[in-house]
């Protein structure tokens, strides 16, 4: 690990000020904050991040979960995610995000790892972890060296020809099925961004993953109400019951009247460069009788896009099923 | 505050001087020491400290041998640095229980066997421990999605699990099958 220089935010405009110093906020970011640190500290280990900088921001009043007028809810950015995933207005209002919180890694890592940590989670690509090896992501111009290695849990939508690392996170998933708004504070002031814009595509800048800039803070997720009559879940296919990435994961949040599918969210996990949600599998459903068949030809358009590898073929049938097993359990009578 | 883009480094290397100055607080006792802000709170505490109960294992918080408390919630300290928990409460597996002294899940670990090399056992019992506050349901298989984030290369899962429960449902403890 190279050394770096630890600093300890106590309010906001000092950390983003000090933040703005960087030249990238993204991969090779010379000034990173840390939260939980469970992404940042492992790759620090690795060399594949090194940071001259560190700014702690766990001291910041970031910390709150709180309804909002609307009805929806407020999730500040140092919440931990076993804090998020147990809170009592999550479990009733969006049991797809507790289901996928709690879904993902560890009891021990869930207590340490935070909201916008979550969603700037790195990907597992074995390559990108190499240092020794190529990757395009961790170091522009090198090549892909998954694209002719071993990319069995690597993604299938959303890649390039310069990159096809899966976006890891489990709670990102929720999040778009959830339409949620990722609020961040720059050196320009504050804005907010759906989620669905916020993570971007490999393309020819795979070391690019969100739109985020040098000095911008995420300070916190918000949640717009649930839709009345809905119900959401959150499934995940992996290859063993606990402790495992996604090989392929389904958030949904559903709603059916007399037998047809009023409104649908999907996003897919584990397959895609970002988190997937897909508007068009949505289209397929409104209006639609829930049952198998029409659930169905929406997976068959949710993976229509779909580029396997040399490795990862399996995926796009086990993506299909497991959003069809996903809306079935949703759509079920009790 | 003259310049809110100052931060002042609280704990950084000196130039020349690799070392900062840091306090912490584990199992109820004040340590100061000078460490690199590199070193994690698991080197910190078997390497600075003799405090070896925690032990490493794979160092890269996929193993869970290194499980403390922090604030009372497990955490892997090998994904910590030490300078970041200045002010926290810190407790490790010496802070649990002694030998004259078992702590009930220490004790079931040993009444179930729940161990062979003994290696991942530290990490199992802060685990263990942290979930008799946490909310896991009652079944055997709750109990192992709880404790998954710590490996037991040896194995003793049934035993751990049977270890855990008899002290969640407070009868003798009986080493599984």
């Amino acid at each position: 690990m190279k050394t770096f220089q630890l600093t300890r935010a106590t309010d906001s405009a000092q950390a983003i000020a000090t933040a703005a110093e960087a030249t990238t906020a993204q991969q090779g970011a010379e000034i990173r904050f840390i939260g939980g640190g469970t992404t940042l500290i492992d790759l620090m280990k690795l060399n594949v991040e090194q940071p001259q900088k560190l700014v702690d921001i766990n001291r910041l009043p970031l910390d709150k979960i709180e309804a909002l007028p609307d009805g929806g809810l407020t999730i500040g950015a140092v919440v931990r995610n076993s804090d998020l995933a147990y809170h009592p207005l999550v479990r009733k209002n969006y049991a797809v995000l507790s289901e996928a919180i709690l879904s993902g890694a560890s009891a021990q890592l869930r207590n340490m790892a935070t909201t916008a940590g979550n969603l700037l989670q790195r990907t597992r690509c074995m390559y990108f972890r190499e240092t020794s090896m190529p990757c395009n992501k961790r170091e522009p111009g090198t090549g892909c060296s998954a694209i002719t290695g071993a990319n069995r849990g690597l993604a299938i939508l959303g890649t390039s020809e310069h990159c096809i690392a899966t976006n890891p996170s489990d709670m990102n998933v929720a999040m778009a099925a959830l339409e949620a708004t990722i609020h961040v504070r720059g050196t320009k002031g504050e804005r907010s961004i759906p989620i669905a814009d916020f993570h971007v595509l490999p393309g020819k800048t795979p070391q690019r993953e969100t739109v985020l800039e040098p000095g911008d803070l995420i300070t916190h997720v918000t949640l717009p109400p649930s839709a009345p009559g809905s119900r959401s879940l959150y499934l995940k296919l992996r290859d063993r019951a606990s402790y495992e990435f996604a090989l392929a994961s389904a958030a949904v949040v559903v709603t059916v009247a007399n037998g047809k599918v009023t409104r649908a969210r999907i996003a897919l996990g584990g397959v895609g460069t970002k988190p997937w949600r897909s508007t068009e599998a949505e289209s397929e459903l409104t209006g639609q009788p829930a049952t198998e068949d029409v659930f169905r030809k929406a997976a068959d358009v949710a993976l229509r896009g779909a580029k396997p590898q040399s490795e990862n073929g399996f995926k796009v049938e086990l993506a299909k099923r497991c959003l069809v097993h996903a809306l079935k359990l949703a759509t079920q009578t009790a | 505050m003259d310049n809110e883009s100052d931060l002042k480094p609280v704990v950084s290397a000196a130039e020349g001087n690799d070392s900062v100055h840091v306090k912490l607080k584990i199992n109820g006792k004040d340590y100061a020491l000078d460490i690199d802000p590199r070193v994690t709170l698991l080197d910190a505490l078997r390497e600075r400290l003799q405090l070896t109960g925690s032990k490493k294992g794979c160092d890269h918080g996929q193993c869970g041998a290194c499980t403390v408390h922090i604030n009372g919630r497990r955490v892997n300290s090998c994904l910590c640095f030490a300078a970041m928990h200045e002010g926290d409460e810190i407790t490790t597996l010496e802070g649990i229980g002694q030998p004259e002294n078992l702590h009930p899940v220490q004790a079931a670990f040993v009444a179930c066997d729940a161990y062979q090399c003994g290696y991942c056992t530290p990490g199992q019992i802060m685990s263990a421990v942290a979930l008799l506050k946490e909310p896991c349901g009652r079944e055997d298989a709750d109990v192992k999605e709880f404790m998954s984030g710590n490996i037991c290369r040896c194995g003793a899962y049934p035993n751990i699990v049977a270890a855990i429960q008899s002290v969640r449902q407070n009868v003798k403890p009986q080493k599984a099958g």
